[in-house]
């Protein structure tokens, strides 16, 4: 799934959301029932982040009898990755203008 | 010196530079010298203030987060539908000036939001470290 790093960012902006994100990173597959336990939250918000974060590429359900098991998707993270790597490039650049700016502010 | 094969959520700068704080505070903080090494602005260094970064391929729109003159600067970075949050910070050595850009994508919806998030973004952009490390 192509998700866009925009997409991403918001998704992931969601403290609760992220925090539950971060555990299926963490710990692997959990139940609605597991991640609802430990989120703090009601279950039917727990079940809607978990919406949002598979609207988003970011975790797999699996239905096994009544229980659904959730799973993250890291490789939805890699346009992410896309972005810190382009920016990286674009800062690097502009220090070396700054430097020769601050130079520049010498003469 | 750039991190992001590990602070994959993050992108932060750190390059030791032999000029005081002050001097790369004017460069960082009036718009004249900002445009030269960054982009046309209208940049001023107030709290709330909003302001355009314009280039060729298009703007950055921005709003100043945080300044203490000489230490810390820090403003929202929207392109491209994507918000972000650039700060600098200054710190003094024997030889000049440590400077570190930290830019942190996630949408700032508001200031409590923002700061609450550093803190959390930064713990998570941490525990990712190593699940990153594994996709490549």
């Amino acid at each position: 799934m192509h998700t866009t790093p925009d997409t991403l960012f918001k998704t992931l902006a969601d403290p609760t959301r992220r925090a539950i994100f971060e555990r299926l990173t963490r710990d692997g597959e959990q139940t609605v029932r597991i991640l609802t336990d430990r989120a703090g939250v009601s279950q039917p918000a727990v079940s809607k982040h978990l919406r949002i974060l598979k609207q988003a590429g970011l975790v797999r359900d699996r239905h096994e009898g009544r229980q659904t098991h959730y799973s993250a998707q890291l490789g939805a993270l890699a346009p992410l990755i896309d972005w810190t790597s382009q920016m990286a490039g674009f800062w690097q650049s502009r220090f070396d203008h700054l430097e020769d700016l601050l130079k520049r502010m010498d003469q | 010196m750039n991190e992001t094969s590990t602070e994959t959520l993050s992108v932060i700068v750190e390059r030791e530079i032999p000029y005081p704080p002050e001097k790369i505070w004017r460069a960082l903080t009036q718009p004249h010298l900002i445009e030269e090494w960054l982009m046309k602005n209208d940049f001023k260094p107030v709290v709330g203030h909003r302001f355009d970064l314009r280039a060729d391929w298009g703007a950055v729109d921005c709003q100043v987060l945080a300044v203490e003159p000489n230490k810390t600067l820090s403003y929202t970075w929207g392109a491209y539908g994507l918000e972000s949050v650039v700060t600098w910070t200054l710190t003094p050595t024997g030889a000049g000036t440590l400077l570190r850009m930290e830019q942190s994508g996630f949408r700032p919806d508001q200031q409590q939001a923002y700061q609450g998030a550093t803190g959390g973004w930064q713990r998570f952009v941490g525990g990712l470290e190593r699940v990153v490390a594994g996709l490549e």
